[in-house]
């Protein structure tokens, strides 16, 4: 059936079956590919997306749960927060091969909006549902400290 | 054999690999492949082309044309600061896209095929590069000499810009054109290393894939959407070796969106408008499967056979002294088993493939790692001349060796998905993580049996019997890689020891089991590594030696394993193993791919007795440090790949059948199990050698030897945490 989402401020139309992952609905349907499938079971983070300003598994949400929710993908990233993270993972070159590093940057920043001095605890907790298989981990929390100093000005 | 050679095993594999492909294809498709290069017009919109590596627009942009596929272990940057330092260009002009595919132009020095392996990429390309750098930088300065009218020796070439005493200067953009009307010279003179402004200089560069890889930019192949594209998933045996007997499309004909279903050579392919219309389609198909052929022993069965075979003689593959008799006479026999399980690559972007064709040709696009071959095979499946296949290499999400096939097997899966849809409808193949989890191509399951004596402080004997699969015995390659019955991947590390040990045998024993297997990010050392590290401090230990300078004491004909291990001994202020206040440390250390590595891990027993690892410290002789920071973070990134893979990596076979289906039972490392890392790089002047894989083997017997400090013994059998053994 057809399903009215909002994505990055758009109203999109998509007839898809209900049970269709959010992810699939923002790659396929739309073409916003910069969200990334690892796993399709809400283990990798790969697929990160916020709801509501909220990071959300988007492979593990099907479109018709969406409602109203407002949905913002890495494409339409924008604010203080996402500069500061975007720019220091540039600087401590933090991607490897990179195929996670959309859903870790989404990680980071939503961390950053919470926390604005996170310690690595909180790192640890906000972060450890994002998978890295060429472990870049010691540049990821490098770079989140170094926003947050960024942050601080 | 030495063990030099040793260390260029693989790479002497892949160079034979690569004669018999040309061999076998006749020189024609050689040339037939430049075609296919000429229509892909690399580098876009640039006008001056000195060689088929540098590409000069009238932006002033340098474009490097990188013959190795990047998937994290930086090619893109490491060829361009090649190209970069003898250019004298400035780092901001600097791009990078990958090569086509052209064994004339494009192959790899020490394979003799265009491919990525072995951790060759900056060693077999430092002087082609640096040349190909040296030569354009020639030809600009020779058009700007004649455009100034001054002697070409009086103009000097800075950051992108080119001088000459009397005030003149112009940029590498202004004279592109009328360089491209020169000659290209013959000879060019490299720089000396002492005027490098670029390689091996800290902070000089930065990688030129982190911007698009920070931003969700970058394109990797499941991003490729195309009119009228399809997108294909496969159903695949559930055991190896199985095949369809029958299927029923009826009800995944019926789902929305799925256009098609054929059956292909590895399965019944299922064509949807998008993954999820695929994905319930493959959900709904009936497929009856042939298992009669099929590999039904599970991972407990083999490691059983391996143990009893590992206890029978098998094929010698190093041996001096009279190891057995002194272990005969001794007065005691030290023993350790050591079983390591499968292992899936699982790179983070799964295996995937773009491709679409008619009777005119053929465009595949993906993560291709042995282009040379891959494009072969498609164009055989298609039908279709070389010449009027084209492959373009996708920036991929990592392959750990997965995507480096000696049985091409994905290239030919993505041509018969192709094949049998028909013409002109573009598809793109898409392994889900439990395809990749359960689609073979493992680290092959090994045992090592070692035996050894220790008299007065000193080791006087060593045996080891090495039981697994080679992933070329039965593979055509097998005449030319296969010596003496012995595939030098099974015991490179472990047939030759750094340490002086007056009586010692290796042996092996290669199974024949219907698994398929594969290197995995260093190949042989991920096993033989931990069996000899472990060992070697097991019997110090017994000795009543040091872990380091126990080694020191054995190595000394190896100056340069010598060097990192006095190295991080001093990183860390090396006092002991320990433990100090709950923890304890380890040593390793390990030559794989000519570079050296040693690595000290302090360890405790966390949570529920599991090894937590707080620090690494980790020294590298790489040769000559190209990208300092690119080798750190390779050291860094191998370090976090074989701890998690040493403490939770394993694929278990039940009665055949995978069990790990995905992530969430296939544990992988997380950044709260990361330990915190300091690389020192060892300054050198010795050729540059890989870095991708040589950080690995060392930090699983480092964890190891750390934990025998703890009262835990050397673990026996991987993964630490929760084994089937
Ligand atoms: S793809 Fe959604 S968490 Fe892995
Ligand atoms: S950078 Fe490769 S998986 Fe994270």
């Amino acid at each position: 059936m057809v399903h009215s989402i909002n994505i990055n401020g758009t109203t999109h139309r998509v007839d898809v079956d209900d049970d269709t992952p959010l992810l699939w609905v923002l790659r396929d349907n739309i073409g916003l590919t910069g969200t990334k499938f690892g796993c399709g079971v809400a283990q990798c983070g790969a697929c990160t997306v916020y709801m509501d300003g909220q990071p959300l598994r988007s492979c593990s949400m099907p479109v018709s749960a969406i409602g109203e929710a407002k949905i913002t993908t890495i494409e339409a990233l924008a604010g203080k927060e996402a500069q500061a993270v975007q720019a220091a993972w540039v600087k401590h070159d933090v991607p490897q091969c990179g195929y996670c590093q959309s859903g870790q940057v989404m990680s980071a920043i939503a961390l950053l909006t919470e926390i604005r001095k996170p310690t690595d605890r909180d790192i640890d907790l906000a972060m450890n549902g994002n998978l890295c298989r060429c472990a870049t981990y010691v540049r990821i929390r490098a770079a989140i400290h170094d926003a947050a100093r960024t942050l601080e000005g | 054999m030495t063990a030099h050679d040793i260390s260029l095993s693989r790479r002497n594999l892949l160079k034979g690999t690569g004669a018999l492909v040309i061999g076998l294809s006749l020189p024609q498709s050689g040339r037939a492949q430049s075609g296919a290069a000429q229509a892909f017009r690399p580098g876009g919109a640039a006008t001056f082309a000195p060689n088929a590596f540098v590409r000069i627009a009238a932006d002033d942009t340098v474009t490097v044309l990188v013959k190795h596929i990047e998937f994290g272990q930086g090619p893109f940057t490491g060829l361009a600061t090649l190209v970069a330092e003898e250019l004298d260009a400035d780092w901001g002009q600097m791009r990078a896209e990958h090569a086509p595919a052209d064994v004339k132009l494009y192959a790899n020095l020490a394979f003799g095929v265009q491919g990525t392996g072995g951790s060759t990429a900056i060693a077999n390309s430092f002087e082609q590069m640096r040349k190909a750098g040296a030569t354009a930088r020639a030809m600009l300065v020779q058009a700007a000499a004649e455009a100034w009218k001054v002697p070409a020796g009086e103009i000097t070439v800075e950051k992108g810009v080119l001088k000459h005493a009397s005030g003149k200067q112009g940029r590498f953009g202004e004279f592109a054109e009328a360089a491209s009307k020169l000659q290209a010279p013959a000879e060019v003179k490299l720089k000396d290393p002492a005027q490098f402004k670029l390689i091996g200089k800290e902070g000089a560069v930065n990688r030129l894939d982190s911007p698009g890889k920070s931003t969700g930019k970058t394109q990797f192949t499941i991003d490729i959407r195309t009119p009228e594209m399809l997108t294909v998933v496969v159903a695949r045996p559930p055991r190896f070796g199985g095949k369809v007997a029958s299927f029923d499309a009826t009800e995944a004909k019926k789902i929305k969106g799925v256009v098609d279903v054929q059956q292909i050579g590895s399965g019944v392919a299922v064509y949807g408008t998008g993954m999820w219309p695929a994905l319930k389609g493959r959900e709904a198909l009936k497929v009856t499967w042939d298992e009669s052929g099929a590999e039904k022993r599970g991972s407990r069965e083999l490691i059983a056979e391996y143990r009893a075979l590992a206890r029978t003689p098998g094929t010698v593959a190093g041996k001096h002294g009279d190891a057995e008799a002194v272990l005969g006479k001794a007065d005691k026999v030290i023993e350790a088993e050591y079983v390591f399980p499968y292992l899936a690559h699982a790179p983070m972007e799964p295996l995937d493939g773009y491709l679409e064709w008619n009777a005119q040709g053929a465009l595949a696009r993906f993560g291709s790692q042995f282009q040379t071959t891959e494009h072969q095979t498609i164009a055989t499946i298609l039908e279709l001349p070389p010449e009027k296949v084209q492959l373009e290499t996708m920036l991929a999400g990592g392959s750990f060796g997965r995507r480096a096939q000696v049985s091409q097997h994905l290239a030919a899966e993505l041509a018969m998905v192709g094949k049998a849809i028909g013409p002109n409808r573009p598809v793109k193949l898409v392994w889900t993580r439990e395809d990749d989890l359960a689609g073979g191509y493992y680290r092959p399951l090994f045992v090592h049996r070692m035996r050894g004596a220790v008299k007065d402080g000193k080791i006087t004997a060593w045996t080891n019997s090495i039981v697994g699969q080679s992933f070329f015995l039965g593979t055509p390659f097998e005449a030319m890689t296969v010596k003496n019955g012995i595939d030098a991947t099974m015991v490179e590390g472990a047939n030759e020891l750094p340490y002086e040990v007056a009586d010692f045998r290796c042996e092996v024993h290669a199974t024949k089991v219907g698994v398929p297997t594969l290197w995995w990010r260093s190949v042989g050392h991920t096993h033989t590594g931990y069996a000899v590290e472990c060992f070697i401090d097991q019997l110090l230990q017994e000795a009543g030696q040091d872990p380091v300078a126990g080694r020191l004491a054995l190595m000394g004909k190896h100056p340069r394993l010598v060097g990192v291990l006095k190295a991080v001994a001093d990183m860390a202020k090396w006092n002991g193993p320990g433990p100090v206040d709950g923890r304890a440390r380890g040593v390793a250390v390990v030559e794989s791919f000519n570079s050296y590595v040693a690595q000290i891990a302090e360890v405790s027993l966390g949570a529920g007795g599991e090894p937590k690892v707080h620090k690494v410290w980790c020294a590298v002789d790489c040769g000559i440090a190209v990208n300092p920071d690119i080798i750190r973070a390779q050291m860094e990134g191998g370090i976090g790949f074989g701890l998690g893979h040493i403490l939770y990596g394993e694929l278990t076979l039940d009665q055949g059948r995978p069990v790990q289906a995905n992530f969430d039972s296939y544990r992988s490392l997380r950044i709260h199990e990361m330990p915190e890392v300091e690389v020192r790089i060892l300054p050198s002047t010795e050729k540059p050698s890989g870095v991708g894989e040589p950080g690995v083997p060392p930090i699983g017997p480092a964890v190891a030897n750390a934990l025998a400090r703890l009262g835990r013994g050397r673990p026996l059998s991987l993964p630490m945490v929760g084994g089937t053994v």
